[in-house]
């Protein structure tokens, strides 16, 4: 944390200030927590048998079984849009004033959207073309073409960052322009944006979770099946497995990027 | 096209609780938020973890799973407060750490000269932080809390799925009725998210390229 300039190293006034303050807080948080485990004991939702729900195997089973699917589509999500990113970036790169434009249209409306609706446009636009997409595709290309846009921001962001001198040495040797995109900058530039990467990956890990608004049977989904299987009752304890879940998976994402950034 | 006509008002009916449900919750959210950017900067190491805590906790959390915490974990504590005040704390209680960010980074990008001289002449932290930095800090950080409110405006259409009234449930009910203008429903429910988005993307960019240029 670069904080250190906003105050002085403290003295012993100060210090004595920072602790009391922090006393202060302590408490007022440890109010705050008191307040809300009483409300939580008052409603029997600390009560063992709820949380102990958890360790039931086939409910174990069905988390895993949406977990697994989370992972399915964001893998799939990830590739297709950094594919699609690649396309946009290289067709931002052209020449033609039209094609440009094009890309800063669909990057424009793509990155307005909400995600959601453009899952329905798949769900429920593809079937007026007598084409039924089944649930998994139907999130995974939303997702795809939502990020597609922000893919493209990344890349550009990379190539912007690298020297000049790159793409012109490589334009000397007679490359052409993909050539150009594909050999000299994108490798160079993969580098540079690797932590930026990582953390779009962090954000379609959790995009996926919308698949429970279609039917798709990710982990979000699976924890809302569970609940209204074993009942209402057992919505705090089955929703803190899945928030912890996804909380993990994410951590050990910004974690890695962390390192990353940290070697590069 | 006449089904979109005909179910106007009600598109427009949802239009009106999805900028309810904005206006509201970026209130709140960036409320909340700028007292977490002043946790996370402020001397006291206790603040600061919380700060980072929580930022840390819902940056890595779907935005769906705090909505079912809302909607189904609340009232199973005694908290009932109606769909639409569930999905506007949801929105606030994610976004404050995004908001807290933003601010953050503005904060941040102050030079540190401005912090030495106002306790130079006396203020202290919580004053300078008030009358010195954040009203500088403000102008920088304008992109960045745009970009939140529009990643919040797009999360309000999660909502939907909560049968909160707003645009996407009245679409998708409109839908229900008459089946073959999907397209066009969407379309027009896409172009009334558009009016928002767009426009804060635009002033974000313009903002950025001339605070790029002061600096």
């Amino acid at each position: 944390m670069t904080t250190t300039q906003m105050y002085d190293v403290l003295g012993p006034h100060g210090e004595k200030k920072v602790r009391t303050s922090s006393r202060v807080f302590a408490a007022a948080i440890a109010a705050i927590a008191a307040l809300v485990l009483y409300q939580l004991a008052d409603h029997g939702q600390l009560s063992p048998h709820l949380w102990s729900a958890l360790l039931d195997r086939d409910l174990m089973r069905s988390v895993l079984k949406g977990l697994l699917a989370t992972i399915r589509c964001a893998l799939v999500s990830i590739a297709l849009s950094v594919v699609f990113g690649m396309v946009l970036t290289a067709l931002r790169m052209s020449d033609n004033v039209i094609l440009r434009s094009a890309v800063r249209v669909w990057v424009e409306i793509f990155r307005g959207l909400p995600l959601l609706l453009l899952i329905f446009f798949i769900f429920l636009g593809a079937p007026q073309f007598g084409v039924v997409v089944p649930t998994f595709w139907a999130l995974t290309l939303g997702i795809s073409l939502y990020n597609s846009a922000v893919m493209s921001e990344i890349f550009r962001a990379g190539i912007a960052a690298l020297p000049r001198g790159q793409a012109e040495a490589a334009a000397a040797i007679g490359m052409r322009k993909t050539q150009i995109l594909r050999i000299i900058l994108l490798p160079q530039a993969i580098r540079i944006m690797l932590p930026a990467l990582i953390s779009q990956v962090v954000t379609i890990v959790k995009e996926t979770s919308l698949g429970f608004v279609i039917g798709y049977t990710e982990l979000l989904r699976s924890g809302r099946v569970a609940v209204e299987y074993l009942g209402g009752q057992y919505a705090i304890p089955v929703y803190v497995l899945i928030a912890a879940i996804y909380l993990l998976m994410n951590i050990a994402l910004s974690k890695l990027a962390r390192r990353i950034d940290a070697s590069s | 096209m006449n089904a979109l006509i005909h179910h106007f008002g009600a598109l427009m009916e949802g239009f009106g609780v999805t900028l309810a449900l904005i206006a509201v919750s970026t209130v709140l959210a960036f409320t909340g938020g700028t007292i977490l950017a002043c946790f996370r900067v402020s001397p006291i190491p206790l603040l600061q973890s919380i700060g980072a805590g929580y930022v840390d906790l819902f940056r890595n959390v779907p935005t769906a799973v705090v909505y079912f915490m809302t909607l189904f974990g609340f009232p199973q504590m005694g908290i009932r407060i109606g769909f639409f005040w569930a999905a506007v704390a949801a929105l606030a209680i994610y976004y404050s750490a995004f908001f807290c960010e933003a601010v953050r980074s503005g904060i941040n990008a102050i030079p540190a000269g401005q912090f030495e001289a106002s306790r130079a002449i006396g203020l202290t932290f919580g004053r300078s932080l008030r009358f010195i930095v954040l009203p500088q800090a403000f102008r920088g950080m304008v992109p960045p809390l745009l970009n939140v409110f529009i990643a919040l405006t797009k999360s309000t259409a999660i909502a939907s799925a909560f049968g909160v009234a707003e645009l996407l449930t009245r679409a998708e009910g409109v839908i229900g009725e008459e089946s073959q203008a999907v397209l066009w429903v969407l379309g027009a429910t896409s172009l009334l998210y558009l009016v928002i988005t767009i426009p804060a993307g635009i002033i974000a960019n313009t903002i950025e390229k001339r605070v790029a240029v002061l600096r």
